[in-house]
């Protein structure tokens, strides 16, 4: 903290008093609450809870439909991770290259950021759709049959693309800036000691680059496990059926859908500890990347 | 040291056109008219029907939501991104300057607290903070909209970050010629961060702009629909419409993205120096 600081017995504590209120009644109370009813069998009519345990858990992690819906997750989260991720290293390191144009480049391969999901899901449906749509039409050209929302494989490589679209412009903002942050001594030492471009790529700058991607791995799983609800409620159309839906999907379903309230929180819990995880390996980096600089 | 390579220009190029073209055919088809949208697909070029699909869907209520117009949508985003970003950042702002310019006992307990909330995205905790908002009766308002929107620390941790790299010397300064806390906070360390304030608000206000799943438990009632939340609605009649009106849709769309995409371009240096540097 700082080495001079004010001293006054009330004033601290007003100015936290907003921040910490909003806090306690919609953060730790509901948090605590979804801990607590992880435990709970809720009645369904509403005639009280019994308390179960560990079953809520045991039930959500033995189920078959919870394993599919968590080996989707896993499958989505890695796929449009390391696509969205190399689509971004590929272009920042080709934006960072030119001279002409650079800074054009740059805003149109980033704007998409501001694009809210279910906007980024509602085209992207459309694009996809069955009588309307150019991609699909392209698909057919190709041979390939798509059907969204009836075929389980068209439907999750239809997330994953409207996904991987919607991210690629935060990861080509974090890579550029890392890029440019390369110290030029370096990359002219390194272009001394070697003609090939893609051997001083591979052997320089994206070693150098490392901390920034460890980072934005983090930010992207994230990403996939939580805010691509929005894409995926779209893609679904509201019908989940046989469609591939991913662990915060089946939540939100459970919970308001099913009334599975002990189900619903054993199953947010579970999230919980993963989110936990993640933080602290994501402190973790933050810290190292503090050092390397 | 630097070489132009025409592969370089060719894959962002593709990149570019990447992101860009869904845009341009969602901005296209709304210039059209429902049935040769219906009739030919989505389309590529100009439909010279602008005016009328953009009239329909800002003004008539009706065609999608029976009960909101466009217009209604757009003013309840706008209320949830300013409202979100303007309150996040006063209120971080405070609690920031507590936390670093105070000495008192419970600091390092509020800290722990407040940053607690830097672990768990409300989608984890959505069930149980959908009941509490609802028995505080705060479904259907903008403060139930908004306020629990705020619980997460990303401000704080900001402002936190930043002060402490302001120098000591000012508070050593400010106190030598007598100024109290209140007096420092309004005429040194505001004025000091208002870059930083510019940056933080232009990401909250299109973190705000862009909530879909709070928006879609709190507002069952139309009125209170935002753009982004009412995506859900519009697809929904758009399947159920014997001729869908793919065009308005995509007006409609387009209308979501537009302000913060603006805020975006317009602010483009503010807005990634904000993200980049918060992110250390």
């Amino acid at each position: 903290m700082k080495r001079v600081q004010f001293a006054d017995p009330l004033m601290p504590y007003m100015l936290l008093l907003p921040q910490l209120l909003i806090v306690g009644i919609f953060f730790i109370w509901p948090a605590a609450e979804a801990v607590r009813s992880s435990f709970y069998l809720e009645d369904p009519f509403g005639f009280g809870s019994t308390f179960v345990g560990f079953d809520n858990f045991t039930d959500a992690l033995t189920s078959s439909d919870y394993a599919s819906t968590a080996r989707f997750t896993l499958v989505f989260t890695a796929l449009t991770t390391f696509f969205s991720l190399s689509i971004a290293l590929l272009l920042a390191v080709k934006a960072d290259s030119v001279i002409r144009g650079a800074s054009t480049y740059r805003t149109l391969l980033m704007w998409v950021y501001a694009i809210a999901p279910p906007v980024a899901g509602l085209i992207g449906v459309m694009l996809f759709d069955q009588h309307i749509g150019p991609l699909k039409e392209f698909a057919g050209l190709l041979g390939w049959d798509m059907q969204i929302g009836v075929n389980y494989f068209d439907t999750a490589f239809c997330m994953i693309v409207i996904a991987v679209w919607k991210q690629v412009p935060i990861n080509f903002i974090f890579f550029l800036s890392g890029l440019q942050s390369v110290p030029k001594s370096i990359q002219e030492a390194a272009a001394i000691d070697c003609r090939s471009g893609a051997r001083r790529f591979w052997t320089v700058t994206f070693p150098l680059l490392a901390p920034t991607g460890f980072f934005l791995l983090i930010i992207n799983i994230t990403y996939a496990l939580f805010e691509t609800f929005g894409i995926i409620d779209l893609v679904l159309k509201g019908e989940p059926g046989n469609n591939p839906i991913t662990l915060v999907y089946k939540v939100f379903l459970d919970g308001f859908r099913g009334n599975d309230l002990g189900g619903s929180s054993a199953q947010s819990v579970i999230l919980m500890l993963l989110v936990f995880v993640l933080t602290i390996v994501q402190f973790r980096l933050i810290e190292r990347r503090v050092h390397y600089n | 040291m630097k070489r132009e390579h025409i592969t370089d220009h060719l894959i962002l190029i593709l990149g570019a056109v990447f992101m860009i073209a869904p845009v341009i055919v969602a901005f296209m088809t709304s210039t059209h008219d429902a049935v040769s949208v219906y009739r030919n697909g989505l389309q590529m070029t100009w439909g010279g029907h602008f005016s009328d699909t953009y009239s329909a869907v800002l003004t008539e209520a009706g065609g999608f939501t029976k009960e909101v117009t466009g217009f209604t949508m757009l003013k309840n985003s706008m209320i949830l991104g300013l409202g979100f970003a303007i309150g996040k950042i006063i209120i971080s702002m405070l609690a920031a300057y507590a936390i670093v310019y105070f000495r008192f006992p419970l600091a390092s307990f509020c800290f722990w607290v407040i940053f607690a909330t830097l672990l768990l995205p409300l989608e984890v905790r959505i069930l149980p903070s959908y009941e509490i908002v609802q028995g505080l009766g705060m479904m259907n308002s903008y403060s139930g909209l908004i306020v629990p929107l705020i619980a997460s620390a990303t401000g704080t941790f900001y402002f936190r970050q930043f002060f402490k790299s302001v120098p000591d010397e000012l508070v050593e300064a400010a106190r030598i010629d007598g100024a109290g806390p209140i007096k420092f906070f309004i005429d040194i360390l505001v004025p000091l961060s208002k870059t930083m304030i510019a940056a933080i608000f232009i990401i909250m206000f299109v973190y705000g702009w862009n909530q879909y799943l709070w928006p879609t438990l709190i507002t069952t009632d139309e009125t209170f629909f935002t753009l982004v939340r009412g995506m859900r609605q519009i697809l929904q009649v758009w399947i159920g419409a014997q001729i869908p009106e793919t065009n308005q849709a995509m007006a409609l769309a387009v209308l979501a993205m537009l302000p913060p995409v603006i805020v975006v371009i317009v602010f483009q240096s503010w807005f990634v120096k904000g993200l980049v540097e918060s992110e250390k």
